[in-house]
């Protein structure tokens, strides 16, 4: 251990690291009945780590063209050693990132963690979660099959159909009229670029938010403990929170691990342009839900163009969603009421809708 | 006074004669009043500079052109087509030997004879608007020749004096050789003309059919010719190739065709008893057999693709024991079992490499799953300690 | 230095030879975890047949081929032709016969390619030139590098 002494005395001459030390060992989170949800935080954390380091990998083997993207990804998955390990686990990992960026929302809609003077952190988790969403929607395409293919090219109409500006915004997101091989070059840069720099700025920015303000504690704790402060218990986030991360974050790699394995994830065959949708495209799980019910619109409401209606509202949505805690504070003294029995509604709706649309024809 | 008026009353009775023999331009008429140019596209004499005179005879400017009468039409034609050096001048690749074949034809000898119906040169090349084969809106082009002898051999009426059949072109039309022709535009796919020849047009004999369809069929061709078949069709009068596959409605043959059970073609002569069934039979089987061992061996293969395991090179063998089938399917025309068999053979020698290749990379892909285990283990033992080591830290009271 | 930890300190003496004795049993396990990296580290070792085998192959070598002989090799996943003229050229073409399939041969005494199902001939340009093929053999561009002869697909603009 006198290694460690001396490495640590070295850096902390030169750097002052002890401050930083004693601020991460007064880390604490507080233990009660809801505690087992700060858990999902650090889990999509640790799955995006995840996806940095085998989308790295991939990147060494991957081609971005429309003439050479799936027989890479063929190569990798045959040829490369381990290959077809590292790129079904990152097809894995990122449903269940973005599973548990979801789980993760709406536990703190329940718990209420939004509340002041954590809006911020709301927000950049919000936007954190649509980041996400682009990740998964961009890196779809990449292999370039049928399914990918046919995927985007609903997926990218959709927009289309925003009034005034929809077309423009088709055209930048497809790099032209139809889902080409430009349109998977603008994707691949999306990916592996553009993203990642924004994610990474917004990550920095709610880690910080969430150090800066500590962990929250539902309402319901609280006022258990309004009398008396000590009595919750706190656990020191270094090392004891830590090691229980580790031991999540190690279960859920062996669960990565033998999906990996046992259910490798398919190819399919290269997307050929000019061949007609194959019958039942639909996207991946976590658009499911929008998709499902823009089919059911019917087609003109009061006069409105159905699929616009329905494109509006889910615009409406996702703005209400990022003004939550602001809603609210609005919404008066009943507000919170109102927050949570929304969320449950969105999430019931959600969760039927995905349900739905996977068993309907 | 008698004399006079007899050679008159000759004189319009032939006249008359002559007027009804000038209304007779065609049997068939098939062009709109005579033009150089009909229809957009330029005559091919019109093209060289030959005139209605050269044809008609010189008529004043002004006067009805004098119609040609039928019969003379293949001389007339034939007085510049079978001549070498005048020919020579205007196209020197063309053939100057249309007039002869066409006098061997049965069109060209019954017309010898007087038969006005046969057709002669206008009708299958038209009088007027006379196009080279190699343009698609000649009458003579590949595409269009079934249909300029259909005007006459599928209509009944026409044909009822002759005796023949009506029903060729209707057999044609749904062959393999005109779904080539007209589907996949394969201009060298056979049209009427390519078996029964153009100008000097007969029905192949009995003896000769095989000829014919060996011609581009050579290799069935020859393995008819190295079977019992030959001798036995030849002994019975029964034509080559035609008695199984039809002259005309030649269909795509499939595993079915042989056999003994219908629609194969074996069953219209040969029993399951009989050492001709029991041959089709066994060949039938042996070609099932080799089919589905190939698509056996595909599937293990695809699966294992699709597993992740690199199965390329196997999988381009796999496509020599289909040029194996595909040999076994002309071999078969030997109608030996022992001679498809060394074809069968050569194929099932290949789907057993391909097959053992698939499944020892699925037996990789089994070993993976074993594979995986080990970080697994490692997993576990790792969570185990850190919850050990948790339990441990807070015992003291943290 | 003696630095002490806030946990040293409060930890009873008596479990300290049992942390270590974990400590050393996390240390052992955590290596084996890192031995996982095994996969990862075999990854990024190039496999021996490139990536752009599919729009490019090594045919073959020149010594392998004499003037007026072919081999037959792998490009993408279907069988390919490689043809050396009396001439000295290589020329290169799919050896899938347009008709049905089958695997095409180079026949060195009529200098043209044969495929021995049903008797299709092409000309060493692959033009299908008699029996039932519909249409050429798909031509590939040749390029010799030193001893070694490369193949690719013709490129569009």
């Amino acid at each position: 251990m006198r290694a460690t002494e001396t490495v640590r005395q070295w850096v902390d001459e030169r750097f002052d690291i002890e401050e930083l030390l004693a601020l991460a060992r007064h880390k604490t989170v507080p233990m009660h009945r809801f505690s087992i949800w700060y858990y999902l935080g650090g889990l999509t954390l640790f799955l995006f780590i995840v996806q940095v380091c085998t989308g790295l990998l991939l990147l060494l083997y991957y081609r971005p063209s429309a003439g050479e993207a799936f027989e890479s990804v063929q190569y990798i998955t045959s040829q490369v050693k381990y290959g077809w390990l590292i790129r079904s686990i990152h097809s894995w990992s990122a449903n269940l990132m973005i599973f548990s960026a979801f789980a993760h929302m709406f536990s703190i809609v329940f718990l209420r963690a939004y509340r002041k003077p954590r809006e911020l952190t709301w927000v950049s988790g919000m936007a954190l979660l649509f980041l996400a969403l682009g990740f998964g929607f961009s890196g779809y395409l990449l292999p370039w099959n049928t399914l990918a293919f046919f995927a985007t090219k609903v997926g990218t109409s959709v927009p289309g159909q925003i009034p005034i500006v929809g077309h423009s915004i088709m055209l930048l997101m497809r790099g032209g009229e139809d889902v080409t091989g430009a349109t998977l070059a603008r994707f691949y840069g999306l990916h592996v670029a553009v993203l990642p720099l924004i994610t990474f700025g917004m990550l920095g920015a709610h880690l910080l938010l969430v150090q800066k303000f500590g962990m929250s504690v539902p309402p319901s704790v609280e006022n258990k403990y309004r009398g008396t402060p000590g009595r919750l218990r706190e656990m020191r986030f270094f090392p004891n929170f830590l090691l229980r991360e580790l031991v999540g974050w190690n279960l859920v790699l062996a669960v990565l691990l033998t999906l990996a394995v046992f259910l490798p994830w398919e190819l399919g065959t290269k997307a050929d342009p000019f061949a007609s949708a194959p019958a039942g495209i639909r996207p991946e799980w976590y658009f499911l839900a929008q998709f499902q019910t823009l089919k059911m619109i019917p087609s003109k409401v009061m006069s409105m163009d159905g699929e616009v209606l329905g494109i509006l509202a889910f615009g409406l949505a996702g703005g209400l969603c990022f003004a939550l805690p602001f809603l609210e504070t609005l919404l008066g003294r009943r507000g919170s009421l109102w927050v949570r029995v929304g969320a449950a509604l969105g999430l019931a709706f959600l969760g039927s809708m995905t349900v739905y649309g996977h068993f309907a024809k | 006074m008698r004399n006079r008026c007899f050679r008159v009353l000759l004189t319009m009775i032939v006249g008359l004669a002559a007027l009804a023999g000038r209304a007779e331009v065609t049997a068939r008429p098939d062009s709109p009043p005579p033009t150089a140019e009909a229809g957009g596209y330029v005559d091919v004499h019109a093209q060289k500079g030959i005139t209605c005179a050269d044809c008609h005879g010189a008529t004043p400017a002004g006067a009805a052109l004098p119609a040609i009468p039928r019969e003379r039409i293949p001389q007339l034609c034939g007085s510049c087509h079978s001549d070498v050096n005048r020919i020579k001048k205007a196209n020197p690749s063309l053939r100057v030997d249309q007039w002869a074949q066409y006098k061997t034809s049965v069109h060209g000898i019954k017309f010898e004879h007087g038969d006005k119906k046969v057709a002669i040169c206008t009708d299958c090349h038209s009088a007027h608007r006379i196009l080279p084969a190699s343009d698609p809106h000649s009458s003579i082009h590949p595409k269009n020749i079934a249909a300029t002898c259909k005007r006459c051999h599928s209509d009944e009426e026409y044909m009822k004096p002759y005796g023949v059949k009506t029903d060729q072109f209707a057999g044609y039309v749904e062959s393999v050789h005109s779904k080539a022709m007209v589907e996949r535009g394969d201009l060298s796919a056979p049209t009427c003309t390519t078996c029964h020849g153009s100008h000097g047009a007969v029905p192949p004999g009995a003896a000769s059919v095989a000829e014919v369809c060996g011609s581009c069929h050579v290799f069935q061709a020859k393995h008819f010719g190295e079977g019992p078949h030959k001798q036995v069709f030849a002994d019975l009068g029964l034509p080559g190739c035609v008695t199984c596959h039809s002259n005309h409605r030649i269909k795509h043959p499939d595993d079915q065709f042989i056999g003994t059970t219908k629609p194969a073609a074996c069953a219209r002569c040969h029993k399951k008893t009989d050492p001709g069934g029991r041959a089709a039979d066994a060949i039938h089987d042996r070609l099932l057999y080799l089919d589905h061992e190939i698509a056996g061996a595909r599937a293990v293969l695809d699966r294992a693709s699709r597993s992740g395991m690199e199965v390329g090179d196997s999988q381009i063998e796999l496509s020599q024991a289909g040029d194996a089938l595909m040999k076994a399917r002309v071999s078969l025309h030997t109608v030996l079992p022992s001679r498809v068999e060394e074809d069968v053979q050569a194929g099932l020698k290949i789907t057993s490499k391909a097959h053992a290749a698939g499944e020892a990379a699925l037996h990789e892909r089994t070993q993976r799953k074993r594979e995986l285990l080990i970080p697994l283990l490692a997993i576990f033992a790792v969570t185990f300690s850190l919850c050990f080591y948790i339990v441990e830290l807070e015992r003291g009271g943290n | 230095m003696n630095i002490q930890t806030s946990k040293e300190k409060e930890m009873p003496a008596i479990s300290a030879g049992r942390r270590h004795a974990l400590r050393l049993l996390l240390g052992s396990m955590a290596a084996s975890l890192a031995a996982a990296f095994y996969p990862v580290l075999r990854y990024l070792v190039p496999p021996a047949e490139s990536n752009s085998a599919v729009n490019a192959a090594l045919a073959g070598t020149i010594r392998d081929l004499k003037p007026n002989s072919a081999k037959t090799f792998h490009f993408g996943n279907r069988p390919a032709l490689l043809v050396c003229l009396p001439s000295g050229e290589y020329r290169s073409m799919s050896a899938v016969c347009t008709h049905l399939g089958c695997t095409v041969q180079y026949r060195p005494d009529g200098e043209q390619i044969w495929c021995a199902c049903h008797n299709g001939c092409y000309d060493t340009n692959g033009r299908n030139v008699s029996g039932p093929p519909p249409r050429p053999l798909e031509r590939y561009e040749v390029h010799v590098r030193g001893e070694e002869i490369f193949v690719s697909r013709k490129q569009d603009a």
